[in-house]
Order: structure tokens, then sequence, then C-alpha cells
């Protein structure tokens, strides 16, 4: 099993069982078909709100940080969609990540970390392995 | 197991020459893997690398050397291939097996003379300096360009191919130019009679004096110009200077010091292998003797470099049996071509001709005695029908029954040889000897792409005549192989740009959501096909893009509304227009960079940009900047940038119509107008051209009478100067040709496609752009100045609309749980100014953090 499989692997436990859900923001700080970036304890969660997919309203919680220019920008890529996976393109050079389980499409070496995240009534909040 | 491998000692490979030949053979023996065997040593004679003699006159057109030359800068050292410029390679020492040069000696194994030839010119008493000039290098070209700077005229001895070129380059000097002919035609080697007759009034309608049938005898002072020619029929001509181009002489000094064998007529002589009588030298390009024949193409040349290389690379090689010298140019603008037996020399040839003397063209077409092949052919003045006619000639296609219309004019159906006709084996490049096989198996291969079939290839980037044959083959195999080319923007739309446009254009389509349901695949999109519509709903209907629906389309820097740079920051460039900007708001712009610390510098465009904003630092700055009368710049849009100006007539003593005036006009016309890549204009306000307008997508000349118009410029990575499009217009007739050019390129070109590379990639060029747009040819004018008008009556500063709107502005927060900026952007100073932190300087920031 490859490196990147492992991680996806670990990143789905996760998803099914946190140990804590926290608050970040509220419903109207997203923005429909985009980005926004919440602040968590030393970390930049990006924060990407899909109203209509197929599969109804879908949020994610993604790493800000990419890892190619060091610089904090996901929250501010473009939402899309690659032979089925949801993505999001770094702004700077372009690269993808899958939202589901940050895993990066052009270099395997490259991944984010991602939180699982749900709205609790109007809050938005994201999922804490420990 | 040792796994040390004694490295195998390489014998030494010496190339003289670094001509297009020399160069090629060099490119051709890195291609075939000769560099395993051999280390090699390059001599060139001239201080610049390999260039591009083919298009030598454009040097005065406006391409510098580097552009001329061949090849990417560090091909050679890439490879270890040693080049020595500027060395001149004085004799070889076949004894010793060594090359003496003017640096030193070199030994060698093997020797490859590229040395090609010498400009002959002719023995008369009184030609010195400017009066014998010749026309063959870099260097030569510059000693013309120094000798005209003083000079009104300028004759060119010699009306041959090289002649005529020569006489181009005196033109485009400004000069008045005559060439003078010992034959009683031009191109006596290419053209009959009646070709050299049409070609003639051709060139004279240019304004290109045409002396025939003179031979000069003597160069004295001259009364009104420098000097005098007198001619052998007591005629006399004065002229400035003199270039000479009667014909070149193979370089084969070297040769024949050494006691290689030299042709009658001059030339190393060489066997079908392009060996000289030492079987360790080889001779190839013009400096050798093939059968008697010395060869002055490229192509040519090109085959025997192509054939000693394999040789040398042990490789299967093709010798080299002769060429075909067919050729086809544009001389001084005019059409001529010249194929095989033009002058119908073969035994029972027969010809068809066709004479225009009104538009002074000419065309004649030799046909075998049974009348089923062609033998040869002279066009002057329309070089269409060339590529059908080499093709019958080369591959001995039966020629239909009545041939004649071959030669007609195409004004009812044309006769044109279809793509499929050709067989196999049918050359389509020549210059690369690329054959229609070749192309085929690319396409079988996969390769869909045409810029990707010249790259494997390299079929039409010699010459480039055939660039057009090579587009139809490629369509045809393409087509025939039912490959649908697949010019799908993503795999969200099966359509291309200009698809969508029509598509968003006709059906009136105003958001993504909507054109992806009906026309498109998935729920989402991509990056590629979100910024292309958001791009092409801008166009057409300029709504704020900032809109919820519009939004999440952008790229960042739309998104945001200025420039993100490496470290995730901004900058931020308001609109300066035309480069005019009071002391007051030059003061107001200045006071919002000191309260926000941001670095701040002159771009090229006469704005200011200031750096180092972060996210939610952009509404404060924003408004204090529109605050101050400012409003966007579009610097991060696919729009309009700036009008570049000069004072103009309003300052400078040699302006003759107001530039400023006019730039201000034009910016605040097209600000804000999306389009497939960024424009850029210039206006200067005489022809100095100080506002560099020739560099630019849209370029304003002003003259005595109005205003020259320029189009498709650019600068950035592949420069291009703008081409003149029309002449001395009012300003309203200037306005409406500006619309209807840039609604026109918005409609047709594709996404991200400057205008100078659109430009080139329309079917028939500037003529059908002035045709569309001047001439108003598809009926379209009107509704492309509407479509203008409704975007220009629909602009809005995006800024201002943005801050209007709290929704808008909720996204503009670097954390929207968190006041605090972005913890991990650092500065350090430079200069006074503060600049991102480089990686290797983390260290300093606690340190610089208290400085600042």
């Amino acid at each position: 099993m490859s490196q990147s499989n492992v991680v996806r692997a670990e990143f789905r436990q996760a998803a099914r069982n946190p140990a804590a859900w926290r608050a970040l923001c509220s419903r109207s700080d997203l923005v429909a078909n985009s980005g926004v970036v919440a602040w968590h304890e030393g970390a930049q969660v990006a924060l990407f709100h899909l109203p209509h997919t197929l599969e109804g309203e879908k949020l994610y919680a993604i790493d800000n940080r990419d890892p190619k220019s060091g610089a904090n920008v996901i929250g501010r890529g473009i939402v899309g969609q690659l032979k089925g996976d949801l993505v999001i393109a770094s702004p700077l050079y372009k690269q993808h990540f899958r939202l589901e389980d940050g895993s990066c499409l052009e270099y395997p070496e490259q991944s984010l970390r991602v939180w699982p995240v749900r709205l609790n009534g109007d809050a938005v909040e994201i999922g804490l392995i420990d | 197991m040792n796994s040390l491998v004694t490295p195998i000692k390489r014998d030494t490979l010496i190339v003289i020459g670094n001509g297009m030949v020399g160069h090629h053979c060099v490119e051709q023996l890195i291609e075939q893997g000769a560099l395993e065997q051999y280390e090699v040593h390059v001599f060139g004679e001239e201080r610049q690398r390999a260039y591009d003699r083919v298009h030598l006159s454009e040097y005065f057109g406006g391409r510098d050397a580097e552009s001329l030359a061949l090849g990417e800068p560090d091909l050679y050292a890439r490879h270890g291939v040693q080049l020595h410029l500027g060395v001149q390679v004085l004799e070889i020492d076949r004894e010793r097996k060594e090359v003496v040069t003017s640096a030193g000696r070199q030994a060698y194994d093997r020797l490859v003379l590229a040395t090609g030839s010498y400009p002959f010119v002719p023995p008369i008493p009184g030609a010195e300096g400017n009066s014998r000039l010749v026309y063959r290098t870099l260097d030569d070209l510059d000693a013309i360009r120094d000798a005209a700077a003083n000079a009104k005229r300028g004759v060119v001895v010699g009306g041959g191919l090289l002649g005529l070129e020569a006489a181009n380059a005196l033109k485009s000097l400004g000069l008045e130019a005559h060439v003078v002919e010992f034959a009683p035609r031009l191109m006596p080697v290419q053209l009959d009679g009646e070709g050299g007759a049409a070609l003639k009034a051709r060139i004279e309608a240019l304004g290109v004096g045409v002396h025939l049938s003179r031979a000069t005898q003597e160069i004295v002072a001259g009364e009104e110009y420098a000097y005098r020619m007198n001619f052998n029929d007591g005629e006399f001509l004065e002229t400035d200077l003199i270039v000479f181009s009667a014909g070149i002489r193979p370089q084969d000094a070297i040769g024949r010091s050494a006691g290689l064998e030299i042709a009658a007529r001059g030339g190393v002589v060489v066997d079908n292998d392009c060996r000289t009588n030492d079987p360790d030298i080889f001779a190839i390009g013009e400096c050798a003797s093939w059968n008697g024949s010395i060869f002055g193409l490229v192509a040519p040349g090109y085959s025997m470099a192509r054939s000693v290389a394999a040789q040398l690379a042990g490789a299967v090689y093709e010798p080299f049996t002769g060429a075909d010298m067919s050729t086809k140019l544009k001389l001084l603008g005019v059409d001529v071509g010249s194929i095989g037996d033009a002058h119908a020399a073969t035994p029972g040839a027969k010809s068809y001709r066709f004479i225009d003397e009104a538009s002074a063209s000419y065309r004649r077409l030799v046909v075998s005695a049974d009348g089923k092949n062609v033998l040869g052919a002279v066009l002057v003045g329309d070089n269409s029908y060339y590529d059908t006619l080499l093709q019958y000639a080369q591959n001995g296609i039966v020629l239909p029954k009545d041939p004649s219309g071959l030669i007609l004019p195409q004004s009812e159906g044309s006769p044109t040889l279809g793509a499929d006709a050709l067989p196999d084996s049918a050359t389509i490049c020549s210059c690369h000897n690329v054959s229609k096989g070749a192309v085929c198996c690319k396409v079988e291969a996969g390769v869909t792409d045409l810029g990707e079939l010249k790259a494997q290839t390299k079929a039409a980037t010699g010459c480039g005549g055939c660039s057009a044959l090579l587009k139809l083959v490629f369509d045809n195999e393409l087509s025939a192989r039912g490959v649908a080319v697949d010019k799908s923007l993503c795999e969200h739309f099966a359509y291309t740009r200009q698809e969508l446009y029509s598509i968003v254009r006709v059906e009136g389509v105003i958001s993504f959501e909507e054109l992806l349901a009906k026309h498109g695949r998935g729920h989402t999109g991509c990056d590629i096909c979100k910024p292309a519509v958001g791009s092409i709903l801008a166009s057409c209907w300029n709504q704020p893009i900032t809109d919820p629906l519009l939004v999440p389309l952008q790229d960042t820097n739309d998104t945001f509304m200025a420039n993100m740079q490496k470290n995730g920051t901004y900058s931020v460039v308001p609109r300066i227009a035309g480069g005019e900007i009071t002391p007051d708001k030059l003061i107001a712009l200045g006071a919002v960079a000191k309260k926000y610390d941001l670095y701040t510098k002159i771009t090229g465009g006469q704005r200011i940009d200031l750096f180092g904003a972060q996210l939610h630092q952009l509404p404060d700055i924003w408004g204090e900047l529109i605050e101050a009368g400012f409003e966007t710049g579009h610097a991060y849009g696919k729009s309009l940038r700036t009008v570049k100006s000069c004072v103009g007539s309003t300052w400078c003593r040699y302006g003759v119509q107001d530039s400023v005036g006019m730039a201000l006009r034009l910016e605040d016309r097209y600000k804000g107008l999306r389009s497939p890549h960024k424009i850029k204009f210039g206006v200067s306000g005489c022809t100095r051209e100080c506002a560099e307008a020739q560099s630019k997508d849209i370029g304003v000349i002003a003259t005595e009478n109005g205003w020259n118009l320029y189009v498709s410029g650019n600068g950035g990575m592949r420069p291009r100067h703008a081409e003149l499009f029309a002449t001395d217009l009012d300003d309203a007739t200037l306005i409406r040709y500006i619309d209807r050019f840039l609604m026109f390129y918005i409609r047709t070109a594709d996404k991200l496609q400057r205008t100078s590379v659109w430009r080139e990639s329309l079917d028939g060029g500037l003529d059908y752009l002035k045709e569309v747009i001047i001439d108003d040819s598809l009926g379209l004018g009107a509704e492309l100045e509407a479509q203008m008008q409704l975007v220009i009556d629909r602009y809005e500063c995006e800024w201002a609309n943005a801050l209007k709107d709290p929704e808008k502005l909720k996204r503009f927060r670097t954390f929207v749980n968190d006041e605090r900026g972005d913890p991990d952007i650092h500065f350090v100073k430079e200069r006074g100014q503060r600049r991102p932190v480089h990686a290797s300087e983390l260290h300093l920031i606690p340190v610089t953090e208290e400085v600042l």
C-alpha cells in the first residue's frame, strides 16, 4: 500500500469517528461554491461550501497551506470536479487537491490535511481526532 | 559485480563553420546519438552563434540578432558540444590531423567542412568602402545600416534572388533603391523572359529602379550623390552606397590549401556520402561541390548535414544524390516561384502560359512531350499555385486532361490537388525532409495538435514555406482517421472558447450554471472552464464580477480584485489613465502606501504598483483610494490594462497630435473590457514613437493628418511588432476600427490567446482582418460596435461596487473567525522598503519584526 493510500485511509477513519466537534464559524460566514478560511488553534482551515451537489449540500475542511509555495492560499482557489473527484485548484501553481481526502492529483508526495466537518444548526464544526 | 565502467575514449570531431548547415549538422549529431562516440568542437568565424540567413532581411524590419538565432542558446552546452565563436580556422594540417586556428591547434579524428560561401564581387575599379558593400552576414548588415545613415539612394548590383532581398533591405532602411543586373532580365536562373518582365513591372511599381543589361565599368566620385557608376553602354547612375549581390562563391580556401580536390568552378569535391578525397574529411552545404554543382539553398545543405551526421553516428543514412532547386519566395512583397525545368529545356517540352499585364501576373506550366507530367513552372505575382504544381512535378502525378486549369485564375472552383492525392513519399517540408508518410505516422501515433506535430517533426520550422500544405495534410489525415479533433475546452464542455462565446451570445446565457446545464457535463466545472466562461460572460454582458453567481468563477486575482504574489499577499494597481496624474493624487497614493507599508514600484505601463497587502486590508486600502478619486486598474484581469502615452503636442516640440488626450479617451472607453487575454495600448504623439505603441496590442501613432493604427503587437516572451493597419484616421474612424477589432478578437480568439498569436492564426492574415474591420466584408461592423457600446455603457468600478455591499466584503477576511492577519507572512527591509522574506532568512524574523 502506498503512502498516500495510508494517509487517505486514516482520514476516512477520522471522518467516521472524530473524538470531538469544535465550532469554527457560522453558516453565514461561508461563500457558496467557494472558500473561506478559519483559524483553529494555530491551524488554518479552508472551508468550502457546495450547496448543490448530486449528493446534496456538501461542506469540506482542508489545510489552507499550499505545500508547493508555502503560502496560506488554498482557501482562495477555485473549486472544480475532475474525473468525478471534487477538487480545489491552488491559486499560485494550479495543482489540484481532492477535497475528500487532501491528496494531490499531480504530485502524490503533496497532500493536505483534511478535517471532518459538519453543519450543526447554524454552526460550522470540524471534528478533532483527539 | 564491478559497477565501475571504464570511460571509452571518444574520437574528436571538428565542424568548421557555424552557419545554418553547420548548425543543422550539430543538431543532427545530437539527435542521432553521435555524441556518444565523438567529442565535438565547432568553430565559427562570426561572433554570433548560428542564425537564420534565409530571413536576414527581417533584421532591418525589427528582428534582432537573438531572434534570428537558431536553436536554444544552451543547446550546445547542454550536450557538451564545444563552440568556439569568433575563431577563424587558418589551416588544416592533414599530416598531423590538426586544425590550426587563430587561437591555437586542435587535433581531430574526423572533420566536417561547413564553411559556406562568400559574396562574389566583380573586380570594378573604384569599388571600395561604401561602394563595395556585401549582403551575407549580420556584420555586413550592420555595415549597410551604418552606410545608409546619411544616404538617400542605394544600388544593388545583381538582380537575382539575393540581390532582390538586398534591395528590399535598402528599401526598409528608407533608401531609394535601385537594382542593376547584367542579364536582360531579373532572376535569370529561375525565371523566363515573361516572368522576369512581370517581376520587373511589379518591383518598379513599388518604387525600386530596375536597370537591365548593364555592366558596371568603373565607380567614380558622383556629383549629386557620393558615387557615380559608369556602365558599358555610356549611361551612368549615381548613388550613396553600392551593395554587391552578384552571386556566391564557395568558401573553399582552407580545403584548397590543405590539398583537397577542388572542382573547376570552385567548391570542395564530394561524393554521394559528402566525403572529400580525404576519407576523414566531409564537406557539406555551399562549400561542397557535388557532381560539378554547388547548391545555394538551405534544403540541400540540410540533406547533406543529415546524411553526414547519420554516417558519423553509425546509423542508416541516405546518400546525397542531388537536390530539387524549386523555390518559392516573397521578394519585396512579390510572390515568385520556380519549379524544376522552368526554362523548358527538356526536349519536346510544351508550355502553357498565363499572362495578366494589368496586374503584372505571370504563370508558366512546362509539361512533358506526352502532356502527362509537370516538368517545371514559373510563377510571378501569386504563389498559391505553387504547392499543387510542385507536388505534381515531384511525384509524377498524371496531369488532368486540360492542364491549363492548373495555372488559370481560380475564380470558379479551384482545381487544387487534394492532400489525398499525394503519395506517402511526397515531400512536405524539404528543409527538414519530412514526407507525407512521416506526418501520417505521427497522426497514427496520436498527435492531434499542429504545434505538437511541428515540434516532433520540425516540419515547417525551416523556411516555413510549407506551413499551409502541412496544415492541409495534417487536417486531412486527422479527418480521414475519423479523429474528431478534440478542441474541447475541458472535460465539462465539448466546445471551444469561440463556440461557447457564440452560444452565450445567441442564447443570451447569463450564468455558468445555465450554460453548464444546457451545454456541459457535470454539476461543478473546473478551474479551466470556470474562468473562461466567467470571461465570456463579462465580455458579453459586463455584469459586476463580484455578483454571487459570478464570483466563484473567477481566478483568485479577479475574485479579490488584486494580484496575488508569491507569499499570498496582494498588489494593488489603481488606474492612472495614460500615465497622467496630478500631484495631489500622487501624494494620496503615497499616503496610502505609507500607511499600509506597501512596497511601491512604478510599472512598465506608467502606473504605480503597491505590494504586500493582506486580504483583509484590501477594502480599507481601496476605500481610501476611491476617496482620493482613484478607480480600479484591472491589473488583475484578462482585460484592458493601460494605455501608455508620451506627452505629445501639448509639450513636445516634435508632437503633431495630443497623444495624452487620445490615450485618456481610449483608456476611458475600453477600461473594464474583459477579453481572452490582457490587452495593452500605446499612443505616441509623433513618429518618434516614445510610447512604444508598436509593441502593444493596439498602437496609435500620430501623423500630420490624424492617426496611424497598428495592431497585434506584443512584448513579453515572444516579442512581435504591431502591424500597420490603417493610416491617417480621424478620431471617430480610429475608435470605430478599434471597437470592431477588439470585439472581433473577443469573438474569435481562443482562451488565453493574445492578439498577436490570434492574428498569426487567422487564415488570410492581416489582409483578411482589414477586409473584416475596414471593408466590413462580413457585415459585422454595426453588430460589433453595438456589442462594444453595451460593455462601455455598463462600466462600473468593481471596487466601488464591492465596497457598497457588505455581503461582498465578507470574503475579504483573512480568517472568518479571528481578527488577526496571517502569522506566516513575514517581511524584511531592503532599500528602505519591505519585501517578502526568503526561506533562508527566516531566522532573521524576530530581529526585523522589532525593527518594523
